[in-house]
């Protein structure tokens, strides 16, 4: 069955891997249509919210540039950032309430036996060229999604059940979604794939050069979208300019178009400091993915702007242990580490000696959350609430070790050393990414608690790839602290790390069958949700799969840091969400009050 | 005589200095791996002899700091209970030198914690750090200059010595020692080293990795001064009598290239110490928890430190009297031997 829908590809590092970035080729240039008045036929969508004027630009600093502006190949979170704002799905998900709403479709429903999705268009939607929309666009969309010579990101979400799903134009308006089999994720499937405009690409996609289109220097004339945002301007190396789309599909409750801003402005800002001190000096509108220690600069000094805690995101960090089966190309050494690792003893321990209240506050100041499970608290519909949160104990982790077999002397300086069954002493090192200081932080602080099991645990801060490398690839290491940061709420876009055949099962990747009888039931128990509909059903599941992971401790969770993030005073509508993007989910809403509104305030 | 008193001057005052860092344990109050998470950044604290009242006190005493409510950062002197300073307490037990066991601390006190030079982020004793931290960048600043003066002095005194084609590629390597992008080659040594080196083993990568580098220039000034020595009339004497190469580098050459190269050392020990700090700031020097000046400064590199605790500056002043002691020590040696080089000389030379 794992064979028949291969993982979702919807996760990403936290760092994220970086595609390269093919050259331009040109498009015959085609002439803008230039915007027109609303028309009676246009069936708006209307968003309730404070209603705001038009006019303003809005600048944020963007880490890393954009490598690709084309939804099919986006996989680095700059590129995902920037194409959210600037094309539309047929659902999406409500990044506030979590929630799926209407968006290109105005309603679907799905059949009883949960096969069938029927999809109704609004009517006389235009991309931001003019062009019209309709069915044919939505067809060649997913023609496309679907092809594989194409290798867009997402298709493997449209494989379910072993089959492609398959989609019928009924009318103009309405489409048929046929699925082999049920999918429990079922109309949350639809965000993230964004409606391409067949009239310009359909040319490319038939010579076979649609994956290397639309990087970001596409002049603007062959781009087009259906996003709140249109290209404009990029210059390399410094900026990326969207301005307002005038045909975006959304009004507020008064009817007036959105956006309300002209226009969006991404500034490359690479380090995190340098993006603190353009938006400490006003250069910049808002600051997103902050750290604790920069919020708190900003915090102290604020001056015309707002600092906001948006609550645990998604992101979970943990540490892991080596438990691949590395046969004959394990050394000695690590062989007999891994006699440690390989007791779920011994890692109980481990958990059990980590003092998380210590890591939230020294490492998150306090903004953050500790975690046993890997649903963060902030995935409000999908977290485990019974899983226990045991408090720290040593007492507890000495037990379990002797229960293991391990035991104590002490060394010549006085401090007790932990020693195996076999008289070996307890020593291993834990990898962490050079970059992350965060990481490092927790990975000093473990290495602390561990101390006073007798563990000698070191940190080995390294190159972010290498150590990717270290670990799904040559396998040569003993603990690794790492963070993952799932793209959706939905427990599906976890996938890949909890399936044992997943490429980010990372303590034991890719395995063709289960080690152990505890991954074996997780293989199963998430293989079940995914074609079985409904919430409550999937949630039990889903509940099952965080206890186990919480008995067996495959990784041991350690804590999730708040999403911080910082605003103007004059932004209005500004509403930041656990999840991705986390202020500019509602871009369209966003405007800056006046002088006088601000004044009022 | 002014110049031996100055030269017996700067000496003492490095031998004071480095005393200290040696008996670090003693100094330090604290052991500098200990975590109090309670208290991460926790400022300076300060002494009192005036109580709030405004009473005298004769012993110094401090008021705890505890945590602002709500605050993560922030602190306040708790005023209702002053706690003493204590001159020679036991506390954490250390070995001085690495041999003799003891639990004597110059200062502490009972019941609380003092943090003269307040804490890191991980709630450690920064003094303790900074003291702790000496001893790896004093003892690499050391060795790296006896590994560099060890290769300096013998390459160059076979590169002036023998000339012609040893002299020639002996130089040239020199110069491609000099030419080469140091940094970039040591990130690429460290990437073929084993992932988790020890203490010892990172610490000696760091002292090889300084010499290694530091050689070409000290060779090529002894070079020059062996030039120069070797056609002088007591060794042309020396070698009409029949001595032997050996004889006449050991007994005539090389007395002659040494005030320059203890100048050399004087002025190159606190640049190799700068050195070992700029290697440990990239993070290659020991690792977590050893401290050495270089580690305590990286936490510098993030902005929020830079810009919220003064305190994590004080270790790059640590260095500051070591470099003044060691480059005074150079002029007094320089001017030391300059005079006494040509009493010698005439000593040797009665003719």
């Amino acid at each position: 069955m794992r064979k028949e829908r291969p993982a979702s590809q919807r996760y990403r590092f936290i760092l994220s891997l970086f595609l390269a970035c093919a050259s331009t080729i040109a498009l015959p240039a085609k002439g803008f249509t230039q915007p027109q008045q609303t028309s009676a036929k246009e069936e708006l969508l209307a968003l309730p919210g404070e209603i705001g004027h038009s006019g303003g630009r809005l600048v944020i600093s963007l880490r890393a540039e954009p490598k690709t502006l084309n939804p099919l190949t986006a996989a680095d979170s700059p590129s995902r950032e920037v194409i959210g704002a600037m094309q539309s799905d047929l659902v999406h998900i409500n990044r506030a309430t979590q929630l799926t709403e209407p968006a290109l479709a105005k309603s679907w429903k799905i059949s009883a036996d949960g096969l069938q999705y029927t999809l109704t268009l609004r009517k006389g939607l235009r991309f931001s060229d003019g062009h019209p929309l309709d069915a044919d666009d939505v067809l060649f969309s997913f023609r496309v999604y679907l092809d594989e010579n194409v290798h867009a990101t997402q298709r493997d979400q449209l494989i379910v059940g072993g089959q492609p799903i398959t989609v019928r134009k009924v009318d103009a308006q309405t489409l048929v979604f046929q699925f082999a089999k049920p999918d429990g994720v079922e109309e949350r499937l639809f965000d993230g794939f964004a409606i391409l405009p067949r009239h310009l690409l359909e040319k490319p996609y038939q010579e076979g050069k649609l994956g290397q289109l639309w990087t970001p220097s596409t002049p603007p004339n062959e781009w087009a979208g259906l996003g709140p945002f249109r290209l404009k301007e990029y210059v390399a190396g410094q900026k990326l300019v969207l301005e307002r789309n005038p045909y975006y599909w959304k009004s507020d409750t008064k009817g007036n178009r959105l956006p309300y801003l002209d226009e969006l402005v991404f500034l490359f800002v690479p380090s995190a400091d340098a993006q603190v001190l353009r938006f400490q000096s006003g250069e910049t509108d808002m600051i997103t993915r902050l750290g604790a220690e920069n919020f708190s600069v900003l915090g102290r000094q604020q001056h015309g702007y707002t600092m906001s805690d948006a609550g645990p995101g998604l992101e979970y960090n943990f540490l892991f242990f080596n438990l691949n089966n590395l046969g004959e190309k394990s050394s000695a050494d690590l062989t007999q580490k891994q006699k440690w690792f390989h007791n779920v003893k011994f890692r109980q321990a481990v958990s059990t000696s980590v003092d998380r209240d210590a890591i939230v506050r020294l490492v998150y100041q306090g903004r953050g959350a500790a975690l046993w499970g890997p649903v963060t608290p902030g995935n409000r519909r999908w977290v485990n609430t019974a899983i226990p949160h045991p408090s720290r104990s040593l007492d507890h982790a000495r037990v379990l070790l002797k229960e293991a077999g391990f035991s104590w002397s002490t060394s010549s300086n006085g401090d007790s050393i932990l020693i195996d069954p076999d008289g070996k002493p307890v020593e291993f090192s834990i990898l962490t990414s050079s970059s992350n200081a965060d990481r490092i932080k927790m990975a000093t602080l473990i290495q602390d608690d561990l101390k006073q099991l007798g563990m000698h645990a070191q940190v080995v801060p390294l190159e972010f790839r290498s150590l990717i490398d270290r670990v799904t690839q040559t396998k040569d290491y003993d603990a690794c602290l790492l963070g993952l940061a799932s793209f959706d709420a939905d427990p599906n876009s976890d996938l890949n790390v909890w399936l044992s055949s997943g490429g980010t099962h990372l303590w034991n990747p890719s395995q063709p069958h289960p080690a152990t009888p505890w991954e074996a039931e997780i293989d199963r128990v998430m293989e079940q949700q995914l074609s079985t509909p409904g919430y409550d059903q999937r949630k039990k599941l889903y509940d099952r799969v965080q206890e186990i992971l919480a008995e067996n401790q495959p990784m041991i969770f350690l804590a999730s840091p708040d999403i911080l993030v910082g605003a103007k005073n004059s932004m209005a509508n500004f509403r930041p969400a656990v999840l991705e993007p986390y202020v500019l989910w509602n871009v369209e809403q966003l405007y800056f009050r006046t002088g006088a509104e601000n004044s009022i305030r | 005589m002014t110049q031996r008193r100055k030269l017996t001057n700067w000496l003492v005052v490095l031998l004071v200095l480095h005393g200290i860092i040696v008996a670090a344990g003693f100094f330090a109050p604290y052991d500098p791996a200990e975590q109090d998470r309670e208290r991460p950044y926790l400022p300076p604290m300060h002494l009192h002899v005036m109580d709030a009242e405004g009473h005298l006190h004769l012993r110094p005493f401090f008021y705890p700091l505890r945590l602002q409510e709500g605050s993560f950062d922030q602190y306040e002197e708790d005023m209702a209970s002053a706690v003493p300073l204590r001159l020679f307490t036991r506390g954490a037990a250390y070995h001085l030198l690495g041999l003799i066991p003891s639990r004597l601390h110059l200062f502490g006190a009972a019941g609380a914690r003092i943090y003269l030079l307040g804490t890191d982020a991980y709630g450690r004793d920064q003094l303790s750090r900074i003291l702790y931290g000496g001893q790896v960048s004093l003892l690499a600043g050391l060795l790296g200059a006896g590994v560099t003066f060890l290769l300096g002095a013998l390459i160059g005194m076979a590169a002036g010595y023998f000339g012609g084609w040893r002299d020639d590629l002996l130089m040239r390597v020199a110069e491609l020692f000099l030419a080469l992008p140091w940094l970039y080659l040591l990130f690429a040594l460290r990437a073929f080293l084993p992932l988790a080196v020890s203490p010892l083993e990172a610490f000696l990568l760091v002292v090889v990795v300084i010499g290694m580098v530091g050689w070409a220039r000290p060779a090529r000034l002894v070079r020059g001064v062996v030039l120069s020595v070797k056609e002088r009339d007591f060794v042309r004497a020396a070698r009409g009598f029949g001595a032997s190469d050996i004889y006449l580098l050991r007994q005539h050459i090389f007395p002659e290239t040494a005030s320059v190269l203890l100048t050399q050392a004087a002025i190159l020990v606190p640049q190799f110490v700068l050195a070992e700090m700029t290697l440990s700031f990239l993070g290659l020097g020991v690792p977590e928890p050893m401290s050495s000046w270089g580690n305590l400064l990286a936490t510098l590199q993030q902005y929020s430190v830079l810009v919220s605790y003064w305190w994590m500056y004080l270790p790059a002043f640590a260095i500051v009297p070591f470099f003044l002691g060691y480059l005074g020590l150079a002029s007094a040696l320089q001017q030391h031997a300059s005079p006494y080089k040509i009493e010698e000389k005439n000593s040797w030379n009665p003719s």
